[in-house]
């Protein structure tokens, strides 16, 4: 039974990173909620689904079709929804993401339908056990597929020049600007990152539970937020720390707390550390200067 | 194919209406603002009563239509609502996305309290406010520490885990099967059941809420706030204690809202935790910022913009929420000062230019 719920809460808990992951990079370079992005990861998990029932692909060129749909949907929100708002006050940035995300959630409903859609099951899903722990090859595909993404991931953003301007831009933008750096470009790159990674974590949900439907982003989303601010916001390997805990947090409460209250463990958890170290696990606090 | 193609025409066309629509509406109200702020001060007392007098006969202009009149009951609450949101957003700049919560707790107070303990509906009304303040308490603390996102994301938490409460702990709340039988107010008497009774409950409330923002926005009080959010730690060099003004204006707001919690859960006679979910504090937020943080007749004009617009669209009713996702985007970019902003009221034309003109 533990070894069952702890197997997935690591499966969880890798979607929250990843959702996380993409929520955090976003936030590091344009200090912006994007509120949104729980909606994109929703759009990723439609497209994906659009793939594989109206195209009829094959299941990896319509994972990577949600992918690069909601990265086009994430720059192009970027671009006609935040850029506009950038210099305003930092609460119409705020107001101008829920907007868009109560938008992308009524035009899912608008194309796709209100109801649930049930996600084609594309992988035969066996259960593995050795030595008392059970895992399916469903637990083991998401984990997998987080592992790589993270991997790329860290790649682009340790070992490129494109890498190196996000991690400019994400520590001062007018200086990153005076340095050469097309900061436009980079901010929508970001998005288009980051969307890319939430349509991951949304198409892996959909494979998990079988069903995508239009509201299936905004628990996800506000989770990823949490996760970031666990971790230390901006930070990757703190949003992947952060996802983790949160998973699995929550399957164990889930399993032996009580189930009703699944959603508010994260929520407990949040302020829990906002009390005790607001800046995060990995994060740094920066002081506030007069 | 086909079908998205004509969503998307519909969209871009219903965008094209909303932002000329937004273009127009700003500016009339610029126009307006302008000339009442040009009036002297009799003329602007003329004006002001001249409102309340057509505002207080809406009943009976529209006393045939009772869709109408519900509508304008409802508009009533939502300004109600907006207008204690503004003490904590407005005066004192804690972005806070949980107020629906108080707006449950005074619901879920007076209901508890009447149908279950024959408690008189005033007094239980009086417990709404009381209860209310308390959480608002609960939730002023930990503002001490939190600012901006981390606030926003801990007052969503907040309004979540007691909409959790609401649902799982059934002995007491009854459940997601909510609350039915909330008695009608009785005023000497005479029991209160009909729309325009309710109209005016509301409309006395709205009124003494409008003098208490009224006369805090001009008293040593609020100015301290005005000055909290404009720069707190010049704020606690100048003197000013901002936690003690920070905890007011949370407790002022909530317990605002959980009167007018407790007199729609009269107005509807039931109550269910799906009456205060999340979007119900976006939508109340989105009204302050829609109308202008801060300015008291901006936030009364975007409550009642944004409490009409769902029934006005009822015709395109599957349209309904992606436009106001529009709506909000739109008018955050177009005219991210709100509709009546604080600095228009001043006379400072809105934007930066004109008040640097004017002061010369």
């Amino acid at each position: 039974m533990f070894m069952e719920q702890l197997s997935n809460g690591i499966a969880l808990g890798s979607i929250y990173a990843l959702t996380a992951i993409g929520f955090t990079m976003v936030y590091g370079i344009i200090r912006l909620i994007n509120f949104a992005h729980g909606d994109l990861y929703m759009i990723g998990a439609f497209l994906t689904y659009t793939g594989l029932t109206l195209f009829n692909m094959p299941i990896v060129p319509s994972f990577l079709f949600g992918m690069v749909g909601a990265a086009a949907f994430g720059i192009a929100i970027a671009k006609f929804a935040y850029s506009p708002v950038f210099k305003a006050p930092r609460i119409n940035l705020f107001l101008s993401a829920i907007g868009i995300a109560i938008f992308l959630e009524n035009f899912a409903m608008l194309i796709w339908g209100p109801e649930t859609q049930s996600f084609p099951s594309v992988i035969n899903n066996k259960v593995y056990s050795f030595i008392g722990i059970r895992i399916s090859s469903l637990q083991l595909i998401i984990l997998g597929s987080t592992i790589v993404l993270v991997g790329i991931l860290t790649y682009v953003v340790q070992y490129t020049k494109l890498g190196r301007a996000m991690r400019c831009v994400s520590q001062d933008m007018d200086v990153s600007k005076l340095m050469g750096i097309n900061t436009d470009r980079i901010v929508y790159l970001t998005f288009a990152l980051g969307s890319g990674l939430g349509a991951a974590a949304g198409t892996l949900v959909g494979m998990y539970y079988k069903a995508v439907y239009p509201m299936m982003g905004f628990v996800p989303g506000l989770k990823a937020f949490i996760a970031a601010v666990i971790g230390g916001i901006g930070s990757i390997p703190g949003a992947m720390l952060g996802g983790l805990i949160m998973g699995i947090s929550e399957s164990l409460g889930a399993a032996y707390i009580s189930s009703g209250y699944r959603d508010a463990i994260a929520f407990i958890i949040l302020i829990i550390i906002l009390l005790l170290k607001p800046e995060g696990l990995l994060g740094k606090g920066i002081k506030e200067k007069i | 194919m086909s079908k998205i193609i004509k969503v998307l025409l519909n969209l871009a066309l219903y965008s094209g209406i909303l932002y000329i629509g937004i273009i127009i509406l700003s500016k009339v109200f610029d126009i307006g603002t302008k000339r009442f702020l040009v009036f002297d001060e009799k003329k602007k007392k003329v004006a002001s009563i001249g409102f309340l007098i057509f505002t207080g006969l809406i009943p009976v202009f529209l006393s045939k239509n009772t869709y109408a009149l519900r509508t304008s009951i409802l508009v009533l609450i939502y300004i109600v609502l907006a207008l204690s949101l503004n003490f904590v957003l407005g005066f004192a700049g804690q972005l806070s996305m949980g107020h629906a919560a108080f707006y449950a707790v005074g619901a879920y107070t007076t209901a508890i309290l009447t149908v279950n303990y024959n408690v008189p509906f005033w007094i239980s009304l009086i417990f709404s406010a009381l209860v209310a303040a308390i959480f608002g308490l609960l939730l002023g603390i930990p503002t001490l520490r939190l600012k901006g996102d981390y606030l926003a994301i801990t007052t969503i938490g907040f309004g979540e885990i007691l909409r959790l409460i609401l649902i799982n702990w059934t002995s007491f709340t009854r459940g997601p099967a909510g609350i039915p039988g909330i008695p009608s107010p009785t005023i000497f008497g005479y029991t209160i059941n009909t729309n325009t009774g309710y109209f005016y409950i509301l409309y006395i409330l709205a009124l003494i809420t409008i003098f208490i923002s009224h006369r805090l926005l001009n008293s040593r009080l609020g100015r301290g706030l005005i000055a909290i959010k404009d720069d707190e730690v010049a704020a606690e060099a100048m003197g000013i204690n901002p936690t003690f003004l920070k905890i007011l204006a949370f407790v002022l707001g909530a317990a605002i809202a959980g009167i007018v919690g407790g007199i729609f859960a009269s107005f509807i006679h039931y109550v269910n935790p799906d009456n205060f979910t999340y979007m119900e504090s976006v939508v109340i937020l989105t009204m302050v910022v829609l109308g202008g943080v801060g300015s008291i007749p901006g936030v009364i004009v975007g409550a009642t913009v944004l409490a009409i617009l769902p029934e006005a669209l009822r015709g395109i009713s599957t349209y309904r929420y992606a436009i106001y996702g529009i709506l909000l985007a739109m008018m955050m970019i177009v005219r991210p000062q709100g509709i009546i902003s604080m600095a228009s009221l001043k006379g400072g034309g809105g934007n930066e230019n004109s008040r640097s003109q004017s002061s010369n």
